[in-house]
């Protein structure tokens, strides 16, 4: 007799509001979320129960890994640059316009002031795998860390000084670079550290 | 992927009156939600939302060390933290006890050691602390005040000084956790020194429960 039939419905689903809330979800994560910094060697920093947040910019970060080597960023091109120039002045290298070109783009610099020229002519790839090895020396004969700082600081006054360290660093190295930045006279300055959350702090 | 769909074609009859297509735009918003999701995936993995916490803290100068500038801590107020390695913690109360052993004391970090003891003796300040924040919770007072007052009555008289010293084989982490504990005690005034051999002697001396003292007496 008479088939059955079959309504036909169109599967097709507006998107549109799906869109909308995408789009909503991606404003939110670019207004509110920062970039990771890229660092050559992997910091756990201990917890506290301290609210203060890090500015965003004028920061000198110092970055102590666990088996004390040293590192640094400026989170603007041009102190970079200056630091750069000035540092070398007082070692008496001087650096070709492609070297600075290279050096400003670094996102973290930590080589002993003598392999800097051989490590800016390095690819890439290969500088990332040297400069975990690497760091800057803070021995007491020879602290180019106390260079860096000092000339970092000329190059711009308002600069924070951050020290971002591993929880398993040994005192002995914080002892060494807390000193170095006594001796340039610079007192205040930042301990990074993450959010503890203490319930029993406050009875 | 815009598609116009018009319902003009067809077999369908045209009444002859209206002549005003009929024109559904339908705009095909899947691959912009494809993308979107991608993006969103992107952001999600490469950028934190949480910025990291610090801390700031003011060492002394080395310039000035006349005397005359320098305070001194009164005896009954000072307290002397000593980081060891191990994770130990040693403090001790007033002038060092060279002779006894018995002075020095072993604390721990979590809350019953060091932050007890150091609740204990400013009790005080963290009472009024307490209860200038419960005001500030009702609304009470502005936080400039409260800001204002804290401080006030952190570096207020008979709170006591911490020094804070710590050894080589001390970890990083041990000094924040001890500074931790200073914000939590409400402690205004602590500052972070160098270890001296007299207190390395300490810690030996109570390790060897007195030994140290009585070869030396000796």
């Amino acid at each position: 007799m008479s088939k059955v039939k079959v309504a036909r419905k169109s599967t097709r689903i507006d998107m549109t509001a799906m869109s909308d809330v995408t789009v909503l979800l991606l404003t939110f994560f670019m207004l509110t979320s920062t970039f990771v910094k890229k660092e050559p060697v992997q910091v756990k920093t201990p917890g506290s129960v301290s609210e203060f947040k890090i500015p965003d910019t004028n920061i000198l970060q110092i970055l102590i890994d666990p088996k004390g080597k040293v590192f640094m960023s400026l989170d603007k091109q041009g102190d970079m640059v200056s630091t750069l120039t000035s540092v070398g002045d007082e070692y008496g290298i001087s650096f070709s316009k492609e070297e600075i070109l290279k050096f400003k783009l670094q996102k973290t610099f930590g080589v002993p002031i003598k392999n800097l020229k051989g490590y800016l002519a390095l690819p890439a790839g290969e500088q990332d795998k040297i400069l975990q090895e690497l760091g800057i020396p803070t021995d007491s004969t020879d602290n180019q860390f106390k260079a860096w700082v000092k000339n970092a600081r000329l190059s711009n006054k308002d600069l924070r000084i951050a020290i971002k360290a591993d929880q398993k660093t040994p005192y002995k190295v914080i002892k060494s670079v807390m000193t170095s930045l006594q001796d340039l006279n610079e007192n205040r300055y930042n301990l990074i550290t993450s959010l503890k959350v203490e319930s029993s702090a406050k009875k | 992927m815009a598609e116009i769909q018009s319902n003009e074609g067809g077999g369908k009859k045209k009444k002859g009156g209206s002549k005003q297509k009929k024109i559904s735009v339908h705009v095909d918003f899947t691959p912009m939600v494809d993308m979107n999701m991608l993006l969103i995936t992107f952001f999600m993995l490469c950028t934190s939302l949480s910025k990291p916490q610090t801390m700031e803290i003011t060492m002394p100068t080395n310039k000035d060390t006349d005397k005359d500038k320098m305070s001194e801590v009164k005896a009954s107020q000072a307290i002397n933290i000593l980081l060891t390695g191990g994770d130990s913690i040693y403090y001790y109360e007033g002038l060092p006890p060279y002779k006894d052993y018995t002075g020095l004391k072993l604390s721990s970090y979590d809350a019953s050691g060091l932050r007890a003891f150091l609740l204990k003796r400013n009790i005080d300040a963290v009472t009024q602390i307490n209860e200038l924040k419960k005001k500030k919770l009702d609304l009470k007072i502005s936080s400039k005040d409260y800001t204002e007052q804290v401080s006030k009555i952190k570096n207020g008289k008979g709170t006591p000084t911490v020094i804070i010293k710590a050894t080589d084989e001390a970890t990083y982490k041990n000094l924040i956790d001890v500074l931790d504990e200073m914000a939590i005690c409400n402690i205004g005034k602590y500052v972070i020194d160098k270890i001296a051999p007299g207190d390395k002697f300490l810690v030996k001396n109570w390790q060897s429960k007195g030994n140290y003292s009585s070869n030396f007496a000796n």
